[in-house]
Order: C-alpha cells, then structure tokens, then sequence
C-alpha cells in the first residue's frame, strides 16, 4: 500500500467512522457539552468583525461545495460560459478572503484578550489552527490554480463520490498541486476533529425554530419527558 | 376557557427595607459557582436608579420584550428570521460590562508580602481573568444614591416627568427613594422562551415555572437580549444561560422559595392563580393602558364553579385550586386590586406583583411635634414626594389613574385602622374614603390583616405539586427513578452490566 493510498484511501474512512462514532457517542452521553460556547458576553466589539465575517463568508462557500459535491453537472453547465464563471468565481474569491480576515480577526482576539483566554481550551486552538490551514489551503489555491470550481467538480467531486462508494479512486487526487492535496486532507482532519471540538454547534442549527411557535409549555403529567 | 395554574408572587414594595438578604440567599444557594458570580437572580434595586444590569429598563438600548405590530405583537429585539440572521453576532446583547466585572481581593498578599514600610493591603483582583482590576460597578453599585446626578439621573423612568417634579423627587434634604426586589417574573407570555432558537426554555404547564433546559441550550444568548428584564443571564464558563428557577426543588417539598424564605421585611407572598390561557396573545397585544386591566381580568375566581370545571377538565388537581382560594396574591391582585405588575408595557404579562409604596407626605414637623394632616389627606398625594407619574411609568405603563386607585387603597386602610386604634380622624372622612375607594370596613381589616400581621402560613400559601403523579406519568414504572441520584437526570442509576 502506497503512501497515496493510505492518506486518500484509507485516512478519510477513519475520520468518517471516528467522526459519526464520536458524535453520536457525545450527543447520547453528554448532551450539556453541545454548545456554541459564545463568548460574546465576554467580548463584543471584535467579535463582530470576526465572527460575521467568517460565518456568513464560510457559510457560503461551504453551500457552495456541497452544490458541487451533489449536483456537480449544474456547476460545469454553469460555468460554460466564461462570464458566468468569472462570477462564480470572484463570488467564491470573496467568501473565501470574508472567512480568512473573520477567521484572523478571531484569532487574534482569542490570543490578545485576557477575558477570552480564560474561556479558551486547547482544543479550541487546535481548532483555529486547522481551520486556518484550511481556509489558507482554499483561499490560495483559489489564487493560484483558477477555475478551481470547475475541476472541483471533475476530479474532487467523484473523488468524494467514490469514497462514499467504498471504491476510493486515488488516482484522481494524488497529482493534485500540493496546495489543493493539504486542502482536500485537512478537509478531513477537520471532520476526525469534529466531535472533539465546539464545532458540534453547527450540528444542532435551530432551523425549526422559524416554524415552532413562540411558546413552549411542558406537562409533567400531560405527557413523557425525555430530553427534547 | 384554557384554564392553567400559575404560582404567582406578590411584593409588598411599603414593606422593603433593603436588607438584600434575599439576594445573598438566593445567590448562596444558586449563584456560587465559577460563571456565575455576577448573576443575581434576585436583586434589590433603589429607585430613581439605574439598576442591573446598568439601565436594563431601556428598552432603546436592550431592545428586549415585545413590540405591538399591527393586530399582534413580536419581539423587539429578535423575531424569527432577523433572530436567526443575527446569530453569529448579537447586536444588543449585554455584556459582562453591562452588570460588572465580578471580584475578589488577593487575600493572601497580606500574609505572603515581604515585610516592608508600608502595610500590605488586598488588591482587588477579577474572578474572571485573575488579574488585577479597578472596581467600577457591581450588583447593587447605587444603593440609596438617589439624587445621584450619574446614577438617579439616569433611571429611565424619568423620561416624561417635568422638571419640577424631577426637582422635587431630588430636591436636597427631601430626598426620596425606595427599594425595588426583583427576581425572574415568570412570565405568562414570556419573552425568553419565545427567542430561543433551540427551544430550551419553557413554562411549565402545572405551575407556569419558567425554566431553561440547559441540555438543550446551545449558547444562542437570545433569551439575554429577549428578557425586557434582564433575567435570563449567560454563564461565561458553561457557555449555557441560567436564570430563577423559583427555588422548584423547595417548592415541591413545600418550601417556599429561598429569597422569599428569609425576606427580613417579610414583603413577600406567594400563592397560585388559576388563569386562562386563552387569552394570552390577545391580551398582550392590547393597548398599552388597558393592560394592568386585562391582565387583571385574566386571572380566574377559584370559587366559580364554572372555572373549577374547566380547571379540572384541563387536569388541574383540586388541591391546587383548593389552594388558589387561599392565594395571598389572587386577594391583593385580583380580589382588592392593589398589586400592579412590573412594566407592563413589555407585554410579557409578568406573574409577579407589587404593591406601589405609599410615599406622600402625610404629616409635617411643627415645633418639634408631628401633625398629621387629616384633611389633606386625599390631596397630598398630589404633593406625594415620589412623583405619581414615576410610579406609574414603573407599574402601569404610564397610566397615572391605576397607581391612584391602589395608593389611596394603601391610604384608607391606614386612615381607617388610625381612626379605629388612635381616634384622631374624623369618622366622616374614613367614611368619605371608604366610599371613595369602594373597601368595606371588613375588607379594610382584612388588607390590614394580611399586610401587617399575616403569619408564614398566610403569607406562602404553596399548592400540592404532586410530583408523585408526575414521577409514575414519566415513564409508567415509578421504579425505574428509584435508584437514581442527583438533578436533572445528569446522573444514571446504578445498572446491572452486560
């Protein structure tokens, strides 16, 4: 077994297995430690800056691989005419760069503020740091090797298609240019941290509050109580 | 009908002498962990003052309760989709600095500190950061500083009094101000548990106790900005909100809850209401002075047969509403009318009353001698030295008329017990007063009563919560709790292993 075959045939399968393992084994055993742990009651102003930016910035670029990712075709039919992919791509360029200023924004106020020091564990550095890498990862190869949205979806698309598949084919990934290797690998670094990390939070988006009603009413004797 | 019980309480504001032992009750009980140390889930405030957090009333800057919006209400801060914009970043959050950056002092520098000329002394340090800090603020920072031109000056309250009555409520030497208790108020309609986006705090249904499931909470902060009165706080270490619980654990073994337990004063009553749920929405999105009125209307007559059907039908035991005949707060709330909520124009429908002082002048000093002024009775609470315009912008959402009727009660009480006990009244103008303020003299002897001499029984009156049907409901088999321990089930049973 190569080298090559190790880090994209076999390493994303562990993070998957650790990932949805651990997961699920701290959702059923510890629910209480499921949480943003925002510390804007500690720090306002910075975080402002730095958190906007970062999740609206990598929220949309996150949409927009996994449009990629499930519809590849619509982004090649898309891109054929080469003004809707210069669109496309300064779009992406944009969210890209709006994430890495929110990610160092965030960054550095986590190192300088004593306040947030305090509420900070190592974990949450490992975190930033691998997140940096990524973003940094994504952001130059967006500089460097254009029209990445296009050949996102011809090599890495049925890359990923493949490990889902359980037939990993390697080949379309290891000749990769380096920058876009360490994106596609610390992608899944980022997914065997997951369950280790606050980034769980993203797991429970309170999306069904836009349609719950505003209050809530609980009857012990009305009906079960189970964790909700 | 949708009838529901709703433990309610009553502060009788005459009474508080500012003692904030119920605030050190609660928080030895509740607020003594790391996170914590800045929460008081009972606070005692002085009025004219800024409170805490700093001018949590201003609802300009903390953007919290509900708005009326066309036929209905939102909220002012965070409905729905703007809520969920403003996630990553909420614009009108308080933060630490808002309530104070909590503290210790470096004790040990005392003994450690290497001898020298001068005398060691303890340095102030933060209970968050442990670094040295300069104390600005804490939990109670303008007590008795009425008259304060940083602190009084600023109370929100003030907004639409004149400048003579301003000057009056400050004048030098007649300086007023009284004591304000405050813990969560338990909404019926509550602004918290509407802004959660994870769905973590809820009302229960038997005694209408607003809690916050914290396995639940995801440290979305919106229940902070929500509360129009600030009493939902965010622990900084857990990253999970926290507020009142009304000491449940107490209650439901007949306790009545901490802060209450050791009020010095003795200002607080407690007791359930039976009220209908139906009419929550439509009565908080009335106009702003019908509120009091319709909030008033809304809690039921447990004697009337027809409410006691529906509040059976709807699973209500008839110990509870046994126990809501007693309610010291049905009686000064609905049955004499004399407890107001607090801002009612946040059209939470706060479940927690109280009683306007009664701060008139109503004697003078003359060579040494007290005189009370027996004829200007009525009219000196137009020369009242808290203005009645403030007492209304607390109580009534502004509506001057309510707090009126409610302190010429407070009055002819007193007239009536001084004529009765002193004899230096004239019986026309108890009479006169009487009438006026529509009270028997038995009614008179009753408010009396429950006001000045109730016992702890009278004063707590806590309804059964059965949380015997409640354990044998939660799963059928009641023993299946039987071996576990702790609160919250955070702890599992010893079981047998595989």
């Amino acid at each position: 077994m190569t080298v090559d075959q190790l880090l994209y045939g076999v390493f994303p399968y562990v993070c998957i297995v650790v990932a949805i393992v651990a997961t699920l084994y701290r959702y059923l055993t510890d629910r209480f430690s499921y949480s943003s742990l925002s510390s804007q009651f500690l720090e306002n102003r910075q975080l402002f800056w730095g958190s906007v930016a970062w999740h609206y910035g990598i929220l949309g670029v996150l949409t927009a691989h996994l449009v990629g990712f499930l519809i590849p075709q619509s982004i090649l039919w898309w891109n054929m005419e080469p003004v809707r992919l210069y669109i496309l791509e300064t779009t992406g360029f944009v969210l890209g760069l709006l994430a890495l200023v929110g990610l160092l924004v965030l960054i550095y106020r986590r190192l300088t503020n004593s306040r947030i020091r305090v509420v900070t564990s190592p974990m949450d550095v490992t975190l930033l740091v691998v997140l940096l890498i990524q973003v940094v990862a994504g952001v130059g190869t967006a500089i460097f090797y254009r029209w990445g949205s296009s050949w996102y979806s011809a090599f890495a698309v049925p890359y990923l298609w493949s490990i889902l598949a359980f037939k990993p084919d390697v080949t379309l990934v290891n000749n990769l240019p380096f920058v876009v290797q360490v994106h596609i690998l610390n992608a899944f670094v980022l997914v065997l941290i997951l369950p280790f990390t606050r980034l769980v939070h993203f797991l429970s988006v309170p999306i069904k509050y836009i349609w719950r009603p505003h209050q809530i009413v609980r009857w012990n004797r009305r009906s079960p109580i189970i964790g909700a | 009908m949708d009838v529901r019980a709703q433990v309610s309480m009553m502060f009788h504001l005459d009474k508080c002498i500012g003692c904030h032992t119920c605030s050190v009750a609660c928080k030895n009980i509740w607020t003594d962990r790391q996170g914590t140390e800045y929460m008081w889930w009972n606070n005692v405030e002085t009025k004219p003052g800024t409170g805490y957090p700093t001018k949590w009333e201003d609802q300009e800057k903390y953007k919290g309760g509900w708005e009326p919006k066309e036929q209905t209400i939102k909220l002012r801060a965070t409905d729905k989709f703007r809520g969920l914009a403003n996630i990553f970043h909420q614009p009108h959050l308080p933060t630490i600095d808002d309530y104070y950056e909590p503290w210790t002092y470096k004790y040990s520098d005392l003994f450690d500190a290497p001898a020298g000329d001068d005398q060691p002394t303890a340095r102030p340090i933060s209970l968050i950061t442990g670094e040295n800090m300069d104390i600005n603020a804490g939990p109670n920072w303008d007590d008795d500083l009425s008259g304060s031109t940083v602190y009084a000056n600023n109370d929100p309250n003030l907004e639409n009094l004149s400048d003579g009555e301003k000057q009056a409520l400050f004048e030098i030497e007649r300086l007023v101000f009284f004591y304000l208790p405050r813990i969560c108020n338990h909404c019926l309609n509550p602004a918290c548990v509407a802004s959660c986006p994870s769905g973590a705090l809820y009302k229960r249904g038997e005694d209408g106790i607003v809690l916050l499931d914290q396995n639940v909470c995801r440290a979305w902060r919106f229940c902070v900005s929500a509360c129009p009165y600030k009493k939902t706080y965010f622990n900084w270490k857990t990253g999970k909100s926290e507020k009142c619980i009304l000491c449940f654990p107490r209650l439901e073994t007949g306790q009545p809850p901490a802060c209450f337990h050791s009020c010095v004063g003795r200002i607080r009553y407690l007791g359930v209401v039976l009220y209908d749920a139906d009419k929550i929405e439509e009565y908080a999105s009335a106009p702003k002075e019908d509120l009091v009125r319709l909030q008033r209307e809304m809690i039921l007559d447990p004697s009337d047969p027809e409410v006691i059907k529906q509040a059976e039908k709807n699973g209500v035991h008839f110990s509870v509403i046994e126990s809501a005949k007693k309610s010291p707060v049905y009686k000064f709330v609905k049955e004499w009318g004399m407890a107001l909520p607090l801002h009612p124009e946040y059209r939470t429908l706060p479940m927690l009353f109280y009683i306007p002082p009664l701060l008139p002048v109503l004697g003078h000093v003359e060579n040494g001698v007290y005189n009370v002024d027996a004829e200007g009775y009525f009219g000196s609470l137009d020369k009242a030295r808290v203005p009645m315009q403030y007492l209304a912008n607390l109580f009534t959402a502004g509506n001057e008329e309510q707090v009126r009727t409610v302190l010429e009660k407070l009055l002819a009480v007193r007239m009536y017990k001084r004529s009765e006990q002193v004899d230096d009244i004239k019986p026309s103008l108890v009479e006169d007063m009487l009438k006026k303020t529509g009270l028997t003299p038995e009614t008179c002897e009753e408010i009396y009563r429950l006001t000045s001499l109730p016992t702890f029984d009278e004063r707590f009156v806590i309804p059964p919560m059965h949380r015997e049907y409640a354990a044998e409901l939660m799963a059928g088999d009641p023993y299946l709790f039987k071996a576990e321990a702790g609160v919250g089930g955070f702890k599992d049973r010893p079981d047998r292993g595989l």
